[in-house]
């Protein structure tokens, strides 16, 4: 047998090779590079934002953190939707005590509602 | 070697089954079937080059169907319409932001000279002015077979430039810029109104 020999230089000459490989084009480039096509940086070509538009001022600005709340409730609410629309559709055939069970979930949103609105989240400034 | 002889050897040889090429040669063809433009349309003519790239028109047989969206991908500015004075910085900023070989062609009258609109009071004469274009096309605006003919000869301006010596393109030779200055809007229009080292104008001589 050949391979009982010794396992690991064809692994090597494979690595060897694969790297080459990897390698080879951007060595390649970058010699055509220095032979025949110069490097030419320049502000407007170096700079981050590549657009037609100057860019303003910093893009580390701080967002709004009213708006999540605002976002939060309006998700919570979204929800309460998709349960109330089967609610009111099976609403007749209801017995008491899932009417009072519903009464619960929605008064507990409905209280939810009212302490952002007193915290002041849904005014707008 | 003289061009002459060699391009009688070359043919000598392909005669006999044997296919000689230049790296300049292989270079080039490279370059001309894989030129990328820009996604920028300014007017009407931005629809003609839309159908040029759709089914129909097909500028995809040219190895030019991908649309860049990134000025830092694109080989190639189609300036597709009228250049108003408060857009022309725009379109300089993003020529320079395109990396080397880049290439402009001038679509239409507007892009050209200004067009039908040449005497409004926010339209820019010709893009010309400011960057070096490569290729105009005259039309209001060019049929889809226009900018297919530009593009060709855009394709053959490529195949025929040198690597090295005297007459090698911009992009080759470390003297010459690859950003152009970009005009601001002053109190009369564009400051300033054209870039000297770009825009040569034919001269009248009375």
């Amino acid at each position: 047998m050949v391979f009982t020999s010794n396992p690991w230089p064809p692994i090597v000459a494979l690595l060897v090779g694969g790297f080459l490989f990897a390698i080879a084009p951007l060595g390649l480039a970058k010699v055509w590079a220095i032979k025949f096509s110069p490097a030419k940086p320049g502000i407007q070509k170096n700079a981050t934002y590549e657009c037609g538009l100057k860019s303003e001022g910093d893009a580390w600005v701080q967002f709004k953190a009213s708006y999540y709340l605002y976002a939060i409730i309006f998700l919570i609410f979204d929800v309460e939707a998709i349960f109330l629309l089967p609610f009111a559709v099976a609403f007749t055939g209801l017995t008491v005590g899932a009417c009072v069970a519903m009464l619960i979930f929605i008064l507990l949103l409905l209280e939810g509602l009212v302490w952002a609105c007193q915290k002041g989240v849904l005014t707008w400034d | 070697m003289e061009q002459a002889e060699t391009a009688q050897l070359k043919a000598e040889l392909s005669k006999h089954g044997i296919f000689t090429t230049t790296l300049e040669d292989i270079y080039n063809w490279g370059r001309k079937n894989s030129v990328w433009p820009l996604t920028f349309g300014l007017a009407c003519c931005a629809i003609e080059m839309i159908a040029t790239t759709m089914a129909r028109y097909d500028l995809a047989r040219f190895g030019a169907e991908v649309f860049r969206a990134s000025p830092r991908q694109a080989d190639l500015i189609i300036v597709s319409g009228t250049v108003t004075k408060k857009m022309a910085p725009q379109v300089v900023r993003l020529y320079n932001q395109m990396p080397e070989p880049k290439y402009v062609i001038a679509m239409g009258a507007c892009a050209i000279s200004g067009g039908p609109f040449r005497d409004g009071y926010n339209v820019l004469r010709g893009i010309d002015r400011y960057i070096p274009v490569d290729v105009h096309i005259p039309g209001c605006p060019p049929r889809p077979e226009a900018l297919i003919d530009a593009f060709m000869t855009l394709q053959k301006k490529i195949s025929e430039q040198h690597l090295a010596g005297e007459k090698r393109p911009r992009h080759l030779d470390a003297e010459l810029p690859s950003e152009f200055p970009v005009p601001a809007y002053g109190e009369h229009g564009l400051e300033p109104s054209e870039n000297a080292e770009v825009w040569n104008p034919l001269k009248i001589i009375q």
